[in-house]
């Protein structure tokens, strides 16, 4: 473990973590390692964490930190909802989590995408990076892996989605993502947040598309070296 | 209700980061503010935005803010930390409203009591890792002012924070004069702002810029400048020195 390292530059975490606003709600995303260094100590990992029915966040960084800060937060949002008598807003959900983010720079090494549905403002996304600045936006993304999605965000982000373009984009990306960070692996998993309610899905890595130089997955070798030879071609 | 203050270390399995008396380092900063005083009050400038290192990560971060009604703020550093000051400042506007008393707290009072901040901070060894503008008119008297991170402030006709002390500051000397047009205002600080995106690693070319008069605070949409790069000596700079840069 490394402890030199340049103050000046901002930790790399490991993990992707995407939200997304539609025309409706939101699409949260995330890949599914959890390293030790250069281990992988959970392949299948959850780390799009429920705060409250309609407000999730996506965790990257140090899992004990992201961990304890959505345990205070989701703690503190159920004292609220009962206070208030009606369901919390994601800027509220956003602001606890800031709160204990910036209150605690010094020991926490996590960064955070909360993401939800109320009445009020609909579909809303709020980034938390580390320092804990709290910043609106309409998509975010975080994690070690996001350095390689800037590009692709550039270029296929646009307003006003529907639901289901929403959803193959962050799977997409999480998939690219995957494709070249190697502290991003798994599967993607999504939520997806509207007036409706939450609906969570699952996208195993073997059912991803593939990319650049990766192969069709095979069961054994022998199936290539036993599997007929093409036919010779007619000119 | 102290809990989510941060915690007192006991021991410093983190290293030294860990201990909250100890300066911390920024992670989402603003670059350059560059501010002037002309004929109606002061025009301010800033881009929009947020680095992470070396990363251009936030590109709509509003890094100017009117505070009460005579006040303009704005910020270069961490994020995080302006933030905070707008809260701190928000209890400061509320309370003054609560005294109901026909009186409001202008610009100068408000530098001083960012000073008082910033400085405070400094000898705890915990500073607020910004350099602020503030700038502002009551009754027809015009103030900018500005304050570090280490509590050093002082006004003047311009001032700029960042790489705008180094490439803004220049140009303002020798171009600024007393009672500035509105135009002739924003073109100067177009200029300062248009060197800094050519030489500034962490400018972004989208910026807005406000304006505080005796009747309040405007900031303009955001906005991009026009970039020269035709100049011959650029299309083919080894032409003469072949292997060069």
């Amino acid at each position: 473990m490394d402890l030199n390292m340049d103050l000046n530059a901002p930790h790399s975490m490991g993990t992707t973590i995407i939200g997304v606003t539609y025309n409706g709600g939101v699409v949260l995303g995330a890949d599914s390692r959890t390293s030790t260094g250069m281990y992988v100590a959970n392949r299948a990992s959850d780390k799009i964490t429920q705060l409250t029915d309609n407000v999730y966040v996506c965790r990257s960084g140090s899992a004990a930190d992201s961990q304890l800060v959505s345990d205070y937060v989701r703690y503190f949002l159920h004292q609220h909802t009962i206070q208030l008598g009606q369901p919390a807003t994601v800027k509220v959900a956003a602001n606890l989590i800031r709160l204990i983010s910036y209150n605690n720079k010094n020991m926490l090494e996590t960064g955070l995408i909360v993401g939800g549905w109320d009445k009020y403002e609909g579909g809303k996304i709020y980034g938390i990076p580390l320092g804990g600045t709290l910043i609106e936006q309409p998509f975010a993304i975080g994690g070690s892996g996001s350095s390689y999605l800037y590009g692709f965000f550039d270029q296929a982000w646009k307003e006003g989605m529907t639901k289901d373009e929403a959803e193959q984009l962050v799977v997409k990306a999480v998939s690219l993502a995957i494709a070249r960070d190697g502290a991003s692996g798994g599967v993607v998993r999504t939520v997806v947040i509207n007036s409706e309610g939450v609906t969570r899905n699952f996208y195993p890595g073997d059912k991803l598309q593939l990319w650049h130089e990766e192969l069709e997955p095979q069961n054994s070798l022998l199936d290539i070296l036993n599997s007929p030879s093409p036919e010779p071609m007619n000119i | 209700m102290n809990f989510m203050a941060s915690k007192q270390p006991e021991n410093s399995l983190l290293g030294p980061e860990a201990d909250s008396q100890r300066t911390l380092y920024p992670y989402v900063t603003g670059t350059s503010v560059v501010a002037l005083k002309y004929k109606d009050g002061i025009l301010m400038a800033a881009d929009m935005g947020g680095s992470y290192g070396s990363t251009l990560r936030y590109k709509n971060v509003e890094r100017m803010k009117a505070i009460g009604k005579h006040s303009l703020l704005g910020a270069s550093g961490e994020i995080s930390d302006f933030q905070e000051i707008l809260r701190y400042l928000d209890d400061l506007i509320l309370y003054d409203n609560m005294w109901d008393d026909g009186n409001s707290l202008g610009p100068k009072e408000v530098h001083n009591y960012l000073t008082r901040v910033m400085y405070n901070r400094r000898n705890k060894f915990n500073p607020l890792w910004n350099s602020l503008v503030l700038g502002g008119i009551k009754n027809g008297q015009k103030y900018l002012g500005t304050v570090s991170m280490i509590g050093v402030n002082f006004e003047d006709d311009h001032v700029a924070t960042g790489f705008g002390n180094h490439l803004a500051r220049p140009i303002l000397r020798q171009e600024w004069h007393e009672n500035l047009s509105f135009e002739d205002g924003v073109k100067l600080l177009e200029k300062c702002m248009r060197v800094l995106l050519y030489r500034d690693r962490s400018a972004i070319n989208k910026l807005q810029i406000a304006k505080i008069t005796e009747e309040g605070m405007t900031i303009s949409q955001p906005y991009s400048l026009k970039t020269y790069w035709e100049f011959s000596a650029f299309e083919n700079p080894t032409q003469g020195a072949v292997g060069s840069w």
